[in-house]
């Protein structure tokens, strides 16, 4: 259709939907009513196209698929884009959560409706964008324009302290991509393209390497988020929107992961073997260190958000493993971290709406009121713990293992996640769920209503079904997977040999 | 066949726990308890049938995950060692859900409780089944999450919601252990399931592993690493704490999860390894060493709890410890042969302690019985059998596996083996102390219980919790009416009766006769206690050993302590009996003929009285060691490192001058000049960005 693909197709979808909304009246309360049916419209319609092209990809080969190549900025930089294993499992997530993030705003979103839903559309187009992209401006430009939209949903639509909240996103965020572009610069006058997959075949020089992984690992390990840069994350999900902080978790968490898979461990083969040990220190910090501060916390939304960053922990240990079982567990876990994590703030906003309160002390005894509730949220829970049979536990434990595989040390240290996690998850359910419901206010709280139910039934399945049949997804992973294992071990044998006779200058 | 037998109950959950509220709760307990039967019948089908076949059958189901070499199969391997445990877990199971029938029949979320005793079957035969470590591991947290949902059944209670949360997080402890124990064994044998690792076992014998700083035996790291999760679930010594809170829960679920099936669990894990523990000696001597202490220390405690389940939980504990003493010196058979008569008789003792709470209408503590033998003596006749047969009288079934774990622990020649011996049979002695202690205190004697007179807790009945005390038993389905729904924790710790006022509701019925439900449970456990070792004797531990267990069983070259234990000196082999009776008289003797004697005993030794009472003080001391520092440090991170550190130096100092300098130059009313003003920001970056990738690079080439 008009010389463009289904991927491009992907990322106009929604930016049309955007504009229909735009073009709508006034805030009146038929304008609200339209704008959100729109956006849910729009936002199916993406995911049924996603699905469509998840129909024509192949996932049996490990090169890029869906290749479309557009003219953009001066000669060489194009606006081209493609998918592969590691990216068509999250362009899937993403338009799946899209369309239960505009149910989960449907009611509790009053003010500046067309706006809001205007930021969401544009925040998927830039989303998917990320992933598509195969050309390291282009990926640049959807990984920081994806900002904007968030930082006004946080600003806008969020908590008491939204200002703060979103400035300390923002700045944070910033910080990262100033050296990211640094660093995309540096490439080009290294290799003179910005082309993805031809970059993931040159060969820079390994001191460069060093310079240009740390350059992208800040923009990376902000996004991630890793410690010591995570304190980010959980003012912007306490003050965010529920549907924001579903994002925030279920995909925006994920571009980090993403860029390490797409950028850092293909195209820096040298420096990711060299700096592994920093990120695997790093990794069981975060997952020992913020377990133990969720294990503290008295806001359900920050318990939460600490535990995604002690997840984020196991995800970028997987990684840098550089073996199968890390790698695919690491990427697994980003895409069930996605849906249960998602499906928490779901549930945390379930609670909110009726309560207007994230305090975990005013709560207690749900199960009586809410069994439907009760039973959803602990399915969440024991995926949040990694039970197996739940999606949590494959990713978790695949990880663990690769990094068993790569350094036993490291990995004796992450298994204490998978006793803190039982800790906070299962001290936030007792709380919230079990108990004596005593507190006046509660007495008359409903169950899940229709629309709940809709929202949260699918995240239940998939939780479990992607728990006991994993194959989908990992399966898909698993070619990229290894052709990724194969260059980078030629890469490092090649630096072994090479060290006596110095590179062939280009 | 063996699709049926593990997923019905499955199917079972599945009904009664979707559809509970549409079905109601009496078709919910007849689709539970019926598909579990069914799944009982095929089970014991297979033990007459598979027994015998020289290797081990697999059943692939699907395939789970891989990744790189890495597979991970549903798969069921059935030998003889699954289906003997196919039997005990698909039988009890199906006496549980019968019994509950009537134990619960006042309970207003029954579906909810038939769903779960489902889940928890299922989960358990998926553990048994288990053709890999990893689908074992399903089946392990899978009987975790099953009991965590039911030790905190009454989720009103918070010493039931407190228990749940620790059975869990304690099992978790002791899956540490067993992951790790999972990782190594895959980077050892590049595998998981069982038919790539048993039979590769000596291969590794001398393989070294370089872990933490030291040069291990590779199978003696994996072994030790594997049984700190059988410790966990087996509630040994140091991983025990969970097991006695979790008698919170209903008491059917005590017998089928905390007695029977799940916390045998562990002892089934070292014996289907056992091939791997059999190239790993010192494995083995921390085996035999952890079970003596357990069977030694918890019977210990048994002796001075007056919460009946408690003792019995204890009781519990300890056999478990005599079970890994029979491990830990090779005697796998005899072990599993334990875990079977065990599963019979003490099933039996907590449901006949189920009949009697039922009796005393929801009455735990013993100081508050005696003399029920008159009231209830059907009950009463079936907790004599279960006493015997765990004290292991002569010919009942105890008496068969028992003296085999204490001969075996003798004959062994392994490092740990006399420790092993002189603790199991000072705990003989302790075992048959306590449980006449818990008999004579329940059945005979004076009546202490209220509307008898003698009870001293009379002037609490006008307490505002009678609103919810008694509703007459069987009125079907009436609600609030819970077992102890506002139990205090540390009630029934304290020898004297200091009990709140809500747990001493109206004793003032005439204790009665369970439901015909709930005693024909305990007359086919019964049967179980006293005929399963007369029966299966032979097979499992006697002449018919050989080719019962097939290669179910690794026993090493070298390895002849079934043999052996038919060579020990006659004083040992009485030496049980012995105790049994010395044991016998000294409760007795001070429970029947000289009642005042144990209070005097208590006065004059407080230290160690309270030291027993209060469970060795490990509660208190993980408290100090683990939960409260654990908390602190949690506490510091957040606050000093997270909000001091990192946010004090990093953002907020950046973003408190910038917000200083914004507010000093325009006082604006609203906050989002801000955000156009950074959006611009964005949009100055991106065109520098553009000018200096289009203009620059022509310079450079």
């Amino acid at each position: 259709m008009f010389g463009l693909g289904i991927l491009s197709g992907l990322l106009i979808v929604p930016l049309c939907g955007a504009a229909f909304i735009l073009s709508l009246g006034d805030e009146s309360e038929s304008v609200k009513r339209n704008a959100r049916w729109a956006a849910l419209a729009t936002t199916i319609v993406t995911f049924l196209l996603s699905l469509v092209a998840w129909g024509r990809f192949d996932p049996s080969t490990s090169s890029f698929q869906l290749v479309e190549t557009h003219g953009w900025l001066a000669e060489t930089i194009k606006f081209k884009l493609g998918v592969d294993g590691f990216s068509m499992p999250l362009i899937l997530l993403t338009t799946f959560l899209m369309p239960f993030c505009i149910g989960a705003s449907w009611l509790s979103v009053n003010t500046r409706v067309k706006e809001y839903f205007v930021a969401f559309l544009v925040l998927e187009t830039t989303m998917i964008g990320v992933f598509q992209a195969l050309d390291l401006v282009l990926f640049y430009l959807f990984f920081e324009a994806g900002l904007i939209p968030m930082f006004l949903i946080i600003g806008i639509w969020g908590g008491k302290r939204r200002i703060y909240a979103s400035f300390k996103f923002f700045l944070y965020t910033l910080l990262g991509s100033v050296l990211m572009l640094l660093a995309i610069m540096a490439m080009y006058w290294h290799a003179g393209t910005t082309d993805i997959p031809t970059l993931l075949h040159t060969r820079f020089p390994v001191g460069m390497q060093y310079w240009l992984w740390l350059a992208f690992f800040a923009s990376f390990a902000v996004k991630m988020p890793m410690w010591p840069v995570h304190t980010w994350l959980p003012d912007a999900h306490v003050e965010a929107p529920t549907a924001g902080s579903v994002i925030l978790a279920g995909i925006l968490l994920k571009m980090g992961g993403y860029g390490f898979i797409r950028i850092s461990l293909p195209m820096f083969p040298d420096a990711s073997a060299y700096f592994a040990p920093m990120v695997f220190a790093l990794s069981v910090i975060a997952i020992i260190f913020t377990s133990l501060i969720a294990l503290m916390q008295t806001d359900i939304k920050k318990l939460i958000a600490y535990s995604s960053v002690a997840h984020m922990g196991f995800v970028t240990l997987g990684l840098f493993t550089l073996n199968e079982q890390g790698i695919q567990g690491a990427l697994f876990l980003m895409i069930s971290h996605g849906i249960v994590s998602g499906a928490l703030f779901v549930c945390v906003g379930v609670v909110y709406d009726r309560m207007h309160t994230r305090e975990i002390a005013a709560y207690g005894g749900l199960v009586k009121r809410m069994p439907l509730y009760a039973a959803a949220m602990m399915v969440f829970t024991m995926a949040n713990v990694g039970l197996p049979g739940t999606s949590g536990f494959v990713g978790e434990f695949l990880a663990m293992m690769g990094a068993f595989k790569a350094n036993p040390t490291v990995a004796f240290f992450s298994v204490f996640g998978i006793i803190l996690s039982a800790g906070y998850a299962l001290w936030l359910y007792a709380r919230v769920i079990y108990g004596k419901l005593e507190k006046p206010n509660l007495q008359g709280i409903l169950d899940l209503d229709l629309r709940e139910k809709i929202i949260i039934a699918p995240l239940v399945a998939l939780t479990i079904y992607y728990g006991v049949h994993p194959a989908p997804i990992l399966d898909t992973f698993a070619p990229s997977t290894e052709a990724l294992m194969q260059s980078m071990k030629t890469a490092l044998s090649n630096t072994q040999t090479a060290a006596v006779i110095p590179p062939v200058a280009r | 066949m063996y699709h049926a037998i593990v997923f019905f109950p499955l199917i079972g959950a599945l009904l009664a726990g979707l559809f509970g509220r549409q079905l109601g709760p009496r078709v919910c307990e007849y689709i539970t308890t019926g598909f579990l039967a069914f799944s009982a019948l095929l089970s014991w089908g297979a033990f007459f049938e598979v027994p015998g076949s020289d290797h081990a059958t697999r059943v692939q189901v699907a395939t789970w995950f891989t990744a790189g070499d890495l597979v991970v199969d549903w798969a069921f391997r059935i030998d003889t060692l699954t289906v003997v445990m196919l039997v005990v877990v698909t039988t009890v199971s199906t006496l549980v859900h019968l019994y509950s029938v009537g134990y619960m029949a006042e309970d207003p979320h029954r579906p909810r409780f038939f769903a779960y005793l489902s889940l928890f079957t299922f989960a358990m035969l998926m553990l048994v089944t288990a053709d890999n470590l990893v689908q074992m591991f399903f089946g392990w947290e899978g009987v975790g999450l099953a009991s965590y949902l039911l030790i905190g059944f009454w989720y009103e209670k918070p010493s039931a919601n407190a228990a749940a949360m620790k059975a869990f997080i304690v099992n978790r402890v002791g899956d540490f252990g067993f992951s790790l124990g999972i990782f190594l064994v895959f980077v050892l044998f590049g595998s998981v399931a069982f038919d790539g690792i048993l039979p590769r076992a000596a291969e590794f014998k001398d393989a070294t592993f370089h872990f933490l700083g030291y040069d291990w035996n590779a199978m003696t790291l994996a072994c030790l690493l594997l049984f700190m999760g059988a410790m966990g679930k087996s509630a040994q010594f140091m991983l025990h704490t969970w097991l006695p809170d979790a008698m919170e829960g209903p008491t059917p679920v005590s017998a089928l999860i905390h007695a029977a099936t799940m916390v045998t669990a562990g002892v089934f894990m070292v014996a289907r390894l056992s091939p791997l523990f059999e190239v790993a000696p010192n494995a083995l001597i921390v085996v035999t060493v952890i079970g003596g202490i357990t069977a030694f220390f918890a019977a210990t405690i048994g002796m001075v709890q007056n919460d009946i389940k408690r003792v019995i939980a204890y009781s519990t504990c300890s056999q478990l410890g005599y079970m890994f003493v029979a491990l830990g010196v090779g005697a796998y058979s005899a072990a599993v042969f334990h875990l079977f008569t065990h599963a019979f008789f003490k099933a039996l003792l907590f449901l006949g302690a189920g009949s009697v709470i039922h009796a005393m209408h929801h009455e735990q503590d013993m100081r508050n019985m005696g003399a029920l033998r008159r009231y209830i003596p059907f009950t009463s006749a079936m907790m004599t059998i279960g006493t015997l047969a765990l004290i292991g009288f002569p010919f009942t079934a105890g008496y068969y596996s028992k003296d085999a774990i204490i001969e075996a622990a003798y004959a062994s020649t392994r490092p740990g083996h006399t420790l092993a011996f002189l603790a199991t049979v000072i705990a003989a002695l302790m075992t048959s102390f306590y449980s006449w202690r818990l008999f004579f205190m329940t059945f005979e004697g004076p009546a202490r219980w209220a509307g008898h007179g003698a009870a001293h807790h009379d002037d609490h009945h006008a307490a505002p919790a009678s609103a919810h005390a008694h509703v007459a038993v069987q009125a079907d389905g009436a609600p609030g009416h819970h077992e102890g729904v506002a139990h205090d924790d540390k009630g029934h710790d304290v020898e004297p009766a200091s009990h709140s006022a809500i747990e001493h509701h109206d004793h003032a019925h005439t204790p009665h006769e369970s439901p015909l439900v709930m005693t024909i449970p305990l007359a086919i456990l019964a049967f179980g206690a006293l005929f399963a070792g007369l029966i299966f004797k032979n097979r499992f531990i006697g002449e018919g050993m050989e080719s019962f267990w097939g290669h179910a069983l690794g026993h090493g070259p070298d390895n002849h302590i079934m043999h052996d234990i038919h060579s020990v000196p006659a004083l040992v082999a009485y030496s049980p009996f012995i105790m049994l009776v010395i044991g016998f008289l000294l409760a007795f003797w001070m429970y029947i003929r000289r009642p005042e004697l144990p209070g005097q005993l208590a006065a004059q030794q407080p230290s160690l009285y309270q030291f027993l009472l209060n469970k060795w003080y490990f509660d208190e001391l993980y408290e100090r060691i683990f939960v409260r520092p654990a908390k602190n440090f949690g506490k510091f991170l957040w606050k000093e490192g997270d909000g001091r550190v990192i946010d004090g130096l990093g953002p907020d100092g950046i973003a408190t001058r910038v917000l200083d300098v914004t507010r000093g130059v325009v006082r604006l009313q609203t906050g989002y000049v801000y955000h156009y003003a950074f959006v611009m920001l964005i949009g100055v970056a991106a065109i520098i960005s553009w000018y200096m990738l289009t203009g620059l690079p022509k310079v450079g080439h």
